[in-house]
């Protein structure tokens, strides 16, 4: 889901990742952010303090679970695209599927 | 527009090697890499000849950043520096991060057209104040 007031892109989507926003999502999730130039921020669960998407040391930090909601809000030209592109990237796990397996 | 370098110096190739391969597993290929590790006997240790040539691998115009483990790979990574000299030395910076994660962190920020000095500052934003 997502609304837009002026140029401001707000969106949340429940990460399904089976380890949750870990070191290779959020590299991912960073170097997506990067692409854009809008401002994007983005939180964890409701009440989350914001960070700025496109730093890998906040976003890593956030160390999101597996059921928890990224809440999205983007300012900026591109900010709706920002937004879809990213939601689209937690909705594919990723691009990673099942590479999480655990070890023997 | 060119990404900015990333060197990893360790006295361990295994570990350098090790390292560079997460980066270009987690972050991808749109960054030069390059490593150097051991001393050219097959010990632990670091070279400042194998630094310069690291560097040399991982050119860009944007720079290169240097990702050491412990003291000598850090004082022969600034004897490289000031061996290549001229203006390549003004566009090298030696990170003051753990180098696993200061060389993903780093890629991950120069991916991204990042400056030299923004690769620099994210792979320090890791370190204890």
């Amino acid at each position: 889901m997502s609304t837009q007031s002026s140029n401001l892109v707000e969106a949340s989507v429940l990460i399904n990742h089976e380890v949750g926003l870990h070191a290779r999502p959020s590299v991912k999730l960073t170097k997506v952010a990067k692409a854009f130039a809008a401002r994007i921020e983005l939180a964890i669960g409701v009440g989350g303090a914001w960070v700025d998407a496109k730093s890998i040391v906040k976003v890593m930090a956030t160390k999101a679970p597996k059921g928890a909601v990224l809440f999205l809000r983007a300012e900026g030209q591109d900010a709706q695209d920002a937004v879809a592109a990213l939601i689209a990237l937690v909705e594919r796990d990723f691009d990673e599927g099942n590479a999480h397996v655990v070890a023997p | 527009m060119s990404n900015v370098g990333i060197v990893i110096v360790s006295h361990s190739p295994l570990v350098a090697q090790g390292a560079a391969d997460m980066v270009r597993q987690m972050v991808g290929d749109e960054v030069p890499l390059a490593w150097c590790g051991g001393d050219p006997g097959g010990g632990l240790g670091t070279s400042v000849e194998a630094i310069m040539q690291a560097i040399e691998r991982a050119w860009s115009e944007a720079g290169v950043a240097i990702l050491v483990d412990l003291g000598g790979a850090e004082s022969n990574s600034e004897m490289a520096i000031e061996m290549l000299g001229g203006d390549k030395a003004g566009r090298i910076a030696i990170c003051n991060a753990p180098v696993v994660e200061g060389a993903v962190m780093a890629a991950t920020e120069a991916s991204g057209g990042a400056s030299l000095a923004e690769v620099q500052a994210t792979a320090q934003e890791l370190s204890p104040a």
